[in-house]
């Protein structure tokens, strides 16, 4: 493996919890080349020839295995695309750990977008995380733009862990999926923004498909002058179940704009929207003052919580 | 020891003003269990809100282990040692019982510690630990994560406001049990329990009875419990088993 410096550690650390090279398959990214990749008997991960970016093959069958994909930038004014396909074979039951971590100190923008698309075979089950995460003190920008898109065959199951708590400073997250039969969808979304950064997360779920599911949820922490969008949409073809959810805190001058889309084109189609927006409750923070801790740290807990 | 000199609480209702605590003085001695019963909106939990700080006098005067603290923030008077159990536990998003219980103690504590606190009030410890402390708990599971939050701090001024409130027959055996043995291990320290419940005034020391705001009266157990039995200051324990131990 390519010799990583102590900034990309820690941001290979802060994205993927790794301190060492992952067990199973894996391809880091650093600087716009690859820093190390492992294939295994299952999981083949090759570049694509047109475009930068991964093909990553689970074969039918596979279980228990993991696939991790992280991505570090510590050049300043670095900006790139990147593609990655992920093949899920047939009854495959794996977890896709994926993230990017920028360290910018310089003047100029650094710019990740990582367009992923998951093709999720029958009875497949796949478990994603992705973590973004920004540090360094230049003026330059942390931009992340990700687009994931999802289609899932029958009976398939996807869980989604999106976490974005830390230093990235604009950020514009397009989610699509499209789900068949039987098919089940869930995805927790944590979301903080300080300072004047901004963050939109655009869902579009089609639950095309008899049966099939969608809950997505996401918990967001607006402080400072920072601006959030969350904006879900679910479409029920069929008879099938959705949920959104959107429970966000507003602290200091933050904002955010929660907007509800359900369309149901079936008669069968059960569609829910829920959204709560407001500043940290108030008898959160007296219980926990009550236990000794000041305000500024009852804070603290409750948001730590609260994005868990 | 805690004193109350003259403590007053006015507040204002639609351009009126409202008493809600009336000239109350009173104080509670170190190794005294202390009950506060009355009818219900009498100013008892008003009372102890001002006490632990999160309402504030509008005059008068709280001296705590000599110290005024009338002017003190919830955290300090905390921080001193005093310690409040609510009548409506507060609920979390993503805090767990773990957490709450680690706050509490002020330390970096094991989960065999929490659990030995959970036990304490009656909760199987392992059941508990890592629920998160939410809506999707009992309110009589809230009620004792409540309690032993603050049996975790180990504070010398400890107030339970209702503590039997919705915790049922079997369980509050249990629970007599649990302030018994906190009465026993008092050392130095001072409890004072809101209640309503003849069996818990029955094992403090003292007893104040509150009324529209007012002191009404004050004394040893044997000197006021008698003149409570039947009436709604001191429900037995058949009339709490209709009402499934809860009061209101
Ligand atoms: N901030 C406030 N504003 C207006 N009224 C208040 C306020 N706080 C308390 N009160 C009123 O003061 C009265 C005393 O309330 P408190 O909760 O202290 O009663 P309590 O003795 O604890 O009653 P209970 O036995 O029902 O718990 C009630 O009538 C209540 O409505
Ligand atoms: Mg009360």
């Amino acid at each position: 493996m390519m010799q990583l410096d102590e900034i990309q550690k820690r941001l290979l650390y802060e994205v993927a919890d790794l301190h060492a090279v992952p067990e199973g398959a894996y391809n880091i990214r650093s600087n716009s080349q690859s820093a190390g990749r492992r294939s295994t008997e299952n999981i083949e991960i090759v570049s694509k020839t047109d475009v930068s970016g991964l093909e990553i093959h689970i074969k039918p069958g596979t279980k228990n295995e993991s696939v991790h994909i992280p991505v570090v930038m510590t050049e300043s004014g670095l900006k790139e695309v990147v593609y990655n396909d992920f093949y899920i074979g047939e009854d495959a039951d794996v977890v896709i750990v994926a993230g990017c971590g920028i360290d910018n100190c310089g003047n100029q923008d650094s710019q990740h977008d990582g367009i992923h698309r998951f093709f999720v075979e029958k009875n497949a089950r796949v478990k994603y995380v992705e973590k973004h995460y920004g540090s360094g003190d230049g003026k330059g920008k942390r931009i992340l733009n990700p687009v994931t898109e999802v289609y899932q065959k029958e009976n398939s199951s996807v869980t989604m862990e999106m976490v974005q708590i830390k230093g990235v400073d604009d950020t514009e997250r397009t989610t699509k999926a499209e789900l068949d039969k039987g098919a089940k969808l869930v995805v927790r979304e944590r979301l903080m923004t300080h300072g004047d950064q901004r963050a939109i997360s655009v869902y579009e779920v089609e639950l095309n498909g008899k049966a099939s599911s969608a809950d997505v949820v996401s918990r967001s922490v607006a402080r400072d002058d920072s601006y959030q969008k969350f904006d879900a949409k679910i479409i029920g073809n069929a008879e099938c179940t959705g949920h959104t959810e959107c429970d966000s805190i507003i602290m200091d001058n933050g904002r955010i704009l929660a907007v509800p889309g359900l369309e149901a084109n079936c008669i069968d189609a059960s569609l829910v929207h829920e959204a709560a927006i407001g500043k940290i409750a108030g008898d959160q923070l007296i219980k926990l003052m009550t236990l000794g801790l000041t305000e500024a740290e009852a804070e603290e807990q409750i948001i730590n919580g609260f994005l868990r | 020891m805690l004193e109350l000199k003259n403590l007053c609480f006015t507040v204002n209702v639609d351009g009126k003003e409202k008493n809600i605590i009336k000239n109350i003085s009173l104080s509670v001695p170190d190794n005294k269990m202390v009950a506060v019963t009355g009818p219900n909106g009498g100013g008892k939990s008003t009372l102890a809100k001002l006490i632990a700080g999160i309402e504030h006098a509008s005059s008068g005067k709280i001296i705590y282990n000599g110290v005024d603290i009338t002017d003190m923030s919830i955290t300090d008077r905390a921080k001193l040692g005093i310690g409040f159990a609510f009548q409506q536990p507060v609920k979390f998003k993503g805090i767990t019982v773990f957490d709450l219980l680690r706050i509490a103690s002020g330390k970096r504590i094991s989960v065999k510690e929490a659990c030995e606190y959970l036990s304490s009030v009656g909760l199987c410890a392992r059941d508990y630990i890592n629920r998160e402390v939410n809506a999707s708990l009992s309110g009589g599971e809230l009620k004792r994560i409540e309690i032993a939050t603050v049996i975790a701090r180990g504070t010398s001024l400890s107030l339970f406001d209702e503590p039997e409130a919705g915790i049922d027959l079997w369980s509050f055996k249990n629970l007599i049990e649990v302030f018994r043995r906190m009465r026993e291990m008092i050392k130095d320290s001072s409890i004072i329990i809101i209640s309503h419940q003849e069996r818990i005034l029955s094992i403090a020391d003292e007893i104040i009875v509150l009324k529209d705001g007012e002191l009404d009266r004050t004394g040893t157990r044997d000197e006021i419990l008698p003149s409570l039995i039947g009436t709604s200051s001191a429900v037995t324990d058949c009339k709490m088993g209709a009402v499934n131990g809860g009061e209101e």
